[in-house]
């Protein structure tokens, strides 16, 4: 056993290095054309641009809505992921538990929001944003709403594949006779146990917010895509240097997401709570 | 045993506390069905609504009947082709690398930096991500130099800018969204099962094939239809790459919508989302039949 | 099983009042004393005078632009020019908008602070939306030739240009027609600034090459059956040329208006050698329209800023950077005009053609059944 074992460990890593080599090859490409192009000029390779990028305080100087897009697109990822969570993740267990017929309803309702094109959306937002403009003012950080809506496609697939892999009903119904309540059962059982799709899905989330440029522009919003436009107007290599930057910024960020999530996750997983197998 | 009992309590006549209870679960469901009602349910009545209307506010049926016209028909075709070949060959490379991945230590960095990686490429878009790919292959790109300088071969690169171009530049954020979509279900592949195929003699052939294959058959599916979607709806790559054809269906609507030159279109614009709701709508009635029909062919 | 379906049904109908309650615009703000005076003015004599209009507008603080790219007919310099002489701040939102997304987003924010307060539109659709201005005449309203407003003043030219090829001097051999486009040094180098169907600059780049290939303003296919030839000939790509498709060399020849290749030749100075020329006997003009929202959130200011505009200041920034500002032969004539720019602007040869509206929509019915199919 232990040499089958051994034997496919090695197998898998052959598998691992091929695959991921290829990939970085295939993702990498554009990258490197970028990074060639934001150092190139005349005279050969420069890094004007990049320095003029790191000048993080001339820059502000120069382009004040650049970081009020900044700190706004920070607020509004947190709030994103925030929203996203609270509501789908009771509501999915629940329509799993209580409500299956609701089950293709909610996968078709969430699979809208990417169906219709931004531009075309942005039509329908408008009047309800019209609302939210009148209650709450024209700030850009109420754009969480209409970005909790974006995320719906993917935060759900990531969710649903996370709690189809556990046994949600064994497991709430343990804890339910235990006598926990049920936002103890959501916070305490379930979301420890779909820690993988949490991720994923916060994941997805924070990169959509920050990347995300078309309702905020065409509802005359401010945010970091938005400020990125503006700056790379200076100079086309800046434009294209700015976005490798916000690329870089939003990969480092989710690399740390990922060490505040995942610690916990080899304690669990290293003993899942398999109570059809121990009946 | 225990399942066994509630089947036949089901059978039972639904008595007035199973009712009551499924209202109070309905009830936990408010938030959510409030929100999505609030900011996607009304948007897109709003937008489905003035499909039906002329520009200056009167009911017309004019707009679904543009949807007949050649150039709609075959912005349909090859925007159903497109995405049906990214939602593929994405759900299968991305389902590959999503393995690879999930062979590597959980908590080790490589898991973090692909993780990280594909959430961030994933949504890579847009402007940058068409200028990207052009000064990789476009006609001055890196690589088309590269072989003209050293290997003296005139390469043709039209064919970027055509629906083979769209596919390479669609893979690229198609790939990392499945790898992101599909981790979390190749996580829940326990490896007792891996095990427990191994201890009764069967190979790693058998294991896919009947043990993990089955399992992760539906989280598949359900990924490549989501990965249809967002290769169906992409409108600011495909403007980018393209700006002289309006070959695809949201190139169609950014015409429709945003033409300094021909006017009168923008309702047109919110008919073709609509024909976008009802074709995705379509392709989901017929991944549940096939669900359907697949669970009760794996028991 | 009875009450099941009538509570559905209670749902279904609380829904469909929120959604329609949600899809009515919210009670509007009703402009009250200053602000309804400033939003019903004609002209600066409502105000006073000129100088009350100023305090007005600095009171109001703020101007909301939309689509004014910086480096479009040097509009960068117009707005911080504005902002520095009268300290209002401009906003200037979705730079890279079209025209009918102008009007659009004025219709989407109506009522809200963040609203445009002014336009620049393509002259198609500001003819189409005019229910949408507010009548405005500048100080210098008269002497503005009449076909180039409205008579009211809901709407007047600004700054106009004709079609020009932009070419990387070093890259590629210096083009003087559109037949000399077709040549093989031109492979895989010609982009148009958009699709014809779409973009007003798209559109005039292929009334242009129409007139150039035997068409007229009445006759647009030789335009379109030479940008066949173009594609067929491998010559044209179909990439959106924007500064950094230029500077990497993906787009070494643009179609575009003089104006616009005028402001890369500045914004490229010193890597890349970019020049223009008006092609020979294919010299096709067009003129942009101002427009006040009737619902600007900033009324005085924005007619402060039609002011500036139409003012000797405005005029000149506007012809710093390569356009034809609407006053240019008065200003010419009364000597006020900025005379080494004026000299700079590139030759006109051939006869200049200027589309009528009659023209501009037969053209716009070839090209909608047209374009895609012969382009593929």
């Amino acid at each position: 056993m232990a040499g089958t074992g051994a034997h496919r460990a090695r197998a898998q890593r052959r598998l691992r290095w091929v695959v991921l080599t290829l990939a970085a090859v295939f993702f990498g490409g554009p990258l490197w054309a970028m990074v060639v192009f934001s150092t190139s000029s005349p005279t050969g390779v420069t890094g004007a641009t990049w320095r003029q990028l790191v000048d993080v305080r001339g820059l502000a100087r120069a382009y004040p809505s650049f970081v009020d897009g900044v700190r706004v697109s920070a607020a509004l990822a947190v709030l994103t992921v925030l929203l996203m969570l609270v509501l789908l993740v009771p509501t999915m267990t629940w329509v799993r538990l209580r409500l299956p017929r609701l089950r293709r309803p909610m996968e078709f309702l969430c699979l809208l929001p990417l169906i219709i094109p931004a531009i075309v959306l942005v039509v329908g937002l408008a009047p309800v944003y019209a609302w939210v403009t009148y209650f709450f003012g024209p700030s850009s950080v109420w754009l969480f709403l209409a970005y909790t809506v974006l995320v719906l496609p993917y935060a759900y697939r990531a969710i649903d594949a996370g709690l189809s892999a556990i046994d949600v009903r064994t497991l709430s119904e343990a804890a339910r006779g235990l006598g926990a309540s049920w936002p103890r059962v959501f916070w305490s059982v379930i979301t420890p146990n779909i820690r993988t799709a949490l991720m994923s899905a916060s994941f997805l989330a924070v990169a959509l917010v920050l990347g995300e440029y078309t309702i905020a522009s065409l509802m005359s919003r401010n945010n970091l895509q938005v400020g990125i436009f503006q700056l790379g107007q200076r100079t086309p290599a800046m434009s294209v240097a700015v976005s490798l930057a916000a690329l870089l910024l939003c990969f480092v960020l989710l690399v740390l997401l990922t060490l505040v999530g995942g610690r916990r996750q080899r304690r669990v997983s290293a003993h899942p709570v398999d109570l059809e197998e121990n009946p | 045993m225990t399942a066994a009992v509630s089947t036949s309590q089901d059978v039972v006549v639904r008595t007035r506390g199973t009712r009551r209870r499924t209202a109070a679960a309905a009830l936990g469901t408010v938030p959510f069905f409030a929100f999505v009602t609030l900011f996607l349910l009304v948007p897109t009545a709003v937008v489905v609504a003035e499909a039906f209307l002329t520009d200056a506010g009167a009911p017309t049926l004019d707009n679904l009947r543009a949807l007949g016209s050649g150039d709609i028909v075959r912005a349909l075709v090859n925007s159903v082709v497109l995405s049906g070949v990214t939602a593929g060959l994405g759900a299968v490379f991305g389902a590959l690398i999503a393995y690879a991945v999930s062979t590597a230590s959980p908590d080790g960095p490589l898991r973090r930096v692909v993780s990280a990686g594909c959430g961030v490429l994933a949504q890579f878009g847009g402007v940058m991500l068409a200028f990207a790919w052009i000064a990789t292959l476009g006609l001055s790109g890196l690589v088309p130099t590269f072989l003209r300088d050293h290997l003296g071969a005139d390469v043709d690169t039209s064919w970027l800018y055509g629906l083979s171009g769209f596919v390479l530049v669609y893979l690229y954020f198609q790939i990392p969204l499945m790898v992101i979509v599909f981790l979390p279900s190749i996580d829940g592949l326990r490896p007792q099962w891996r095990e427990a195929a191994e201890s009764l003699g069967g190979s790693t052939w058998q294991y896919w094939r009947h043990v993990a294959g089955p399992l992760l058959a539906p989280a598949f599916a359900s990924s490549a239809l989501l990965l249809f979607a967002n290769a169906l709806s992409a409108y600011a790559t495909a403007a980018a790459l393209n700006a002289q054809s309006t070959f695809l269906l949201p190139l169609q609507i950014g015409n429709a919508i945003g033409s300094e030159v021909v006017l009168g279109r923008q309702n047109v614009a919110k008919a073709l989302a609509l024909e976008m709701v009802v074709l995705v709508a379509v392709v989901m009635v017929a991944y549940a039949w096939l669900q359907r029909r697949a669970e009760r062919w794996l028991g | 099983m009875r009450t099941g379906s009538l509570r559905g049904a209670a749902v279904c109908g609380l829904a469909c009042v929120v959604v329609g309650l949600a899809a009515c615009a919210p009670p509007a703000k009703e402009a009250t004393g200053e602000a309804k005076k400033s939003s019903t003015a004609t002209s600066a004599t409502a105000f006073g005078g000129i100088d009350a209009l100023v305090a007005a507008a600095k009171k109001e603080g703020t101007l909301n632009v939309i689509a004014l790219p910086p480096d479009w007919a040097n509009y960068g310099e117009v707005i911080s020019a504005f902002s520095a002489k009268y300290g209002v701040k401009v906003v200037s939102a979705q730079p890279d908008a079209d025209s009918a997304t102008e009007v659009s987003t004025a219709k989407n924010l109506k009522g809200q602070s963040t609203a445009p307060d002014v336009f620049d539109l393509g002259k198609a659709v500001a003819v189409a939306n005019t229910d949408l201005y507010a009548p405005y005449k500048v100080q210098n309203f008269d002497a503005i030739p009449a076909e180039l407003k409205d008579p009211a003043g809901k709407w007047v030219n600004d700054y106009g240009g004709y079609i020009s090829i932009g070419y990387d001097a070093k890259k590629v051999p210096a083009p003087k027609t559109f037949a000399d486009l077709l040549k093989p040094e031109y492979k895989g180098k010609v982009a148009l600034n958009g699709n014809p169907t779409k973009a007003g600059a798209a559109f005039a780049g292929v009334v242009a090459a129409s007139l150039g290939n035997g068409g007229s303003a009445d006759d647009v296919a030789p335009g379109v059956d030479y940008f066949v030839k173009l594609k067929k000939a491998g010559n044209l790509v179909p990439v959106d040329p924007t500064p950094a498709t230029i500077q990497s060399g993906q787009t070494a020849v643009v179609i575009d208006w003089d104006y616009n290749n005028a402001g890369q030749t500045k914004a490229l100075a010193g890597k890349i050698d970019w020049k223009s020329v008006i092609p020979q006997g294919a010299v096709n003009g067009e003129y942009y329209v101002q427009a006040i929202n009737k619902d600007a959130p900033h009324p005085a200011a924005a007619r402060l800023w039609e002011e500036f505009l139409y003012s000797d200041a405005g005029q000149n920034l506007w012809l710093k950077g390569g356009a034809r500002p609407v006053r240019s032969e008065e200003m010419a004539k009364a000597g006020s005009i900025d005379k080494a720019a004026y000299a700079a602007l590139p030759k006109v040869s051939g006869f200049p053609v200027f589309l009528t509206e009659a023209h501009g929509m037969k053209i716009t019915d070839y090209l909608n059944e047209n374009w895609q199919k012969e382009m593929g």
